[in-house]
């Protein structure tokens, strides 16, 4: 059964058998605007939390998206190489960044779930 | 803009009511983007008509028997010989022939000029201009307007579906239709459009006219820079300082021939020794390769690895569909067709010198 986590820096983990896919919300999808281009991750590299794992990119502005937990990358979405505004039209779907697998299942518990995201971002 | 409070622009209630995100820029709260998005609003503009709030530009009328030799002085510009109406870009410069900031002049009559600078140096432009008309029987006016743009192709037609008729107009020009309107055939996009100063009333009368035509859509300042990108037009701050002078800025055809050679604008002298050995940098056009977009602050270097320049302005080209950038880099690499690299991240991208505009002119010039 897969469980749905989310962060502070609009970021979602759909967690399921040690492997999180990671995404950003549609909240932040909006904020950011259309977005042209997804620098993808290197599937195999390890990284810790807070690390900056894909940098997207909208038409005014480069931002970074960190990963939410340690892990190591093990898949990344190809098909945003040829239509990048997948993250803005399905964004919790379609729009997913990596895919990663988790050294330190535990750092989930500090993570937010649905109800609490929503309170957060108001 | 330090320790200043942010500025609201006058409209600012309808530009809420209208669902804008707003910004930071220049020291005002400005509307960067709308409901429908940057890529959307800027291939609305190309295609039928953008309405952009830009108040936070600056009016000011010079008048008196000495205005055009102020002018003069002050630009690097022959004001006398100006017709009435005609307008002409131009820049205040220093006296090492930097851009202070670049305007357009306008010739209102025989001895009133307009002119409009940028948001973020219309406190500085409007002393540099004051403590020169000491000098000069002239008076320097900032005006309170708040200051439209409506771009695009369908423009002319929503202005007069708005009772605006504009058909004698030509680009470059700018006339006074109404008491106390400021109306150039002008803009910032590369389109056929036009720029309005009017007092708040009259604006909101005319902007709620405009906006009942489906041609015309609000247009944030995300959409109008990645509009003049495309066009090929500076911003100043960026691809435009009092550390660039016009010759490395690829600008002297907005300076006359006999203004180079003669003119007494401040900066002359440093101008025509910058012409004389040849500017040693130049503005070009970038084009990366593939999709990923250079933006300002890249630094650029050539297939042996040396230093080449740098990138001034950057983003994605929704009209090109393909990344967009501008830059300075050495004379010697500045022809159309060299092969350069930007570093973006630690990671070398292939990118293109390559000629301006990326979209051509639309301009409407008779």
């Amino acid at each position: 059964m897969a469980k749905t986590y989310f962060t502070a820096d609009h970021e979602w983990l759909r967690v399921e058998g040690g492997v999180a896919t990671v995404g950003i919300t549609d909240y932040a999808q909006e904020q950011l605007g259309d977005l042209v281009f997804v620098e993808l991750p290197e599937i195999g590299r390890k990284l810790a939390k807070g690390d900056t794992a894909v940098v997207v990119e909208s038409v005014k502005a480069a931002s970074d998206v960190y990963a939410p937990v340690d892990g190591e990358i093990t898949e990344a979405n190809g098909s945003l190489s040829a239509d990048p505004s997948l993250v803005n039209s399905a964004a919790t779907g379609d729009g997913w960044l990596w895919k990663m697998k988790l050294s330190n299942e535990g750092q989930l518990d500090s993570l937010m779930d649905e109800a609490a995201y929503k309170a957060h971002i108001g | 803009m330090t320790g200043q409070d942010t500025r609201h622009l006058p409209l600012e209630d309808l530009h809420q009511a209208a669902g804008a995100r707003f910004g930071a820029f220049a020291g005002w709260s400005m509307p960067l983007t709308y409901p429908p998005g940057v890529m959307k609003e800027h291939l609305h503009t190309r295609e039928h008509a953008g309405l952009f709030d830009i108040s936070h530009m600056k009016l000011f009328e010079v008048d008196g028997p000495g205005a055009a030799a102020l002018l003069n002085r002050a630009c690097p510009l022959d004001a006398v010989t100006l017709d009435i109406s005609q307008s002409k870009y131009t820049f205040f410069l220093n006296e090492a022939a930097g851009i202070i900031d670049d305007l357009i002049v306008t010739r209102l009559g025989q001895d009133r000029f307009m002119v409009v600078a940028n948001a973020g140096n219309a406190i500085e432009d409007e002393k540099h201009l004051r403590a020169l008309s000491a000098n000069f029987d002239a008076r320097v006016s900032p005006l309170d307007r708040v200051f439209l743009a409506i771009q695009g192709p369908d423009a002319w037609a929503a202005l007069a579906r708005a009772g605006i008729e504009t058909g004698s107009l030509l680009f470059m020009h700018g006339i006074e239709p109404r008491q106390n309107w400021f109306m150039s055939r002008s803009g910032y996009t590369g389109e056929d459009g036009f720029e309005i100063g009017l007092p708040e009333k009259d604006a909101r009368d005319l902007v709620a006219k405009l906006l009942e035509d489906e041609r015309v859509q609000w247009i944030g300042l995300a959409a109008r820079d990645s509009l003049r990108l495309e066009a090929g037009l500076c911003l100043h701050g960026q691809d435009l300082t009092p550390g660039i002078d016009p010759a490395s800025a690829g600008l002297m055809w907005a300076i006359p021939k006999d203004v180079r050679a003669s003119g007494a604008f401040i900066g002359a002298d440093a101008l025509r020794s910058i012409l004389e050995r040849g500017p040693s940098q130049r503005r070009v056009g970038l084009k990366p390769d593939g999709r990923q977009p250079v933006r300002a602050g890249a630094t650029l270097v050539d297939a042996g690895g040396n230093p080449a320049g740098h990138v001034t302005s950057g983003g994605f080209g929704p009209s090109t569909g393909h990344p967009v950038a501008m830059g300075y880099v050495d004379t010697a690499l500045a022809k159309a067709g060299t092969k350069l690299f930007a570093d973006v991240r630690g990671t070398k991208i292939p990118i293109d010198v390559t000629s301006l505009p990326f979209t051509p002119h639309r301009y409407r010039k008779g």
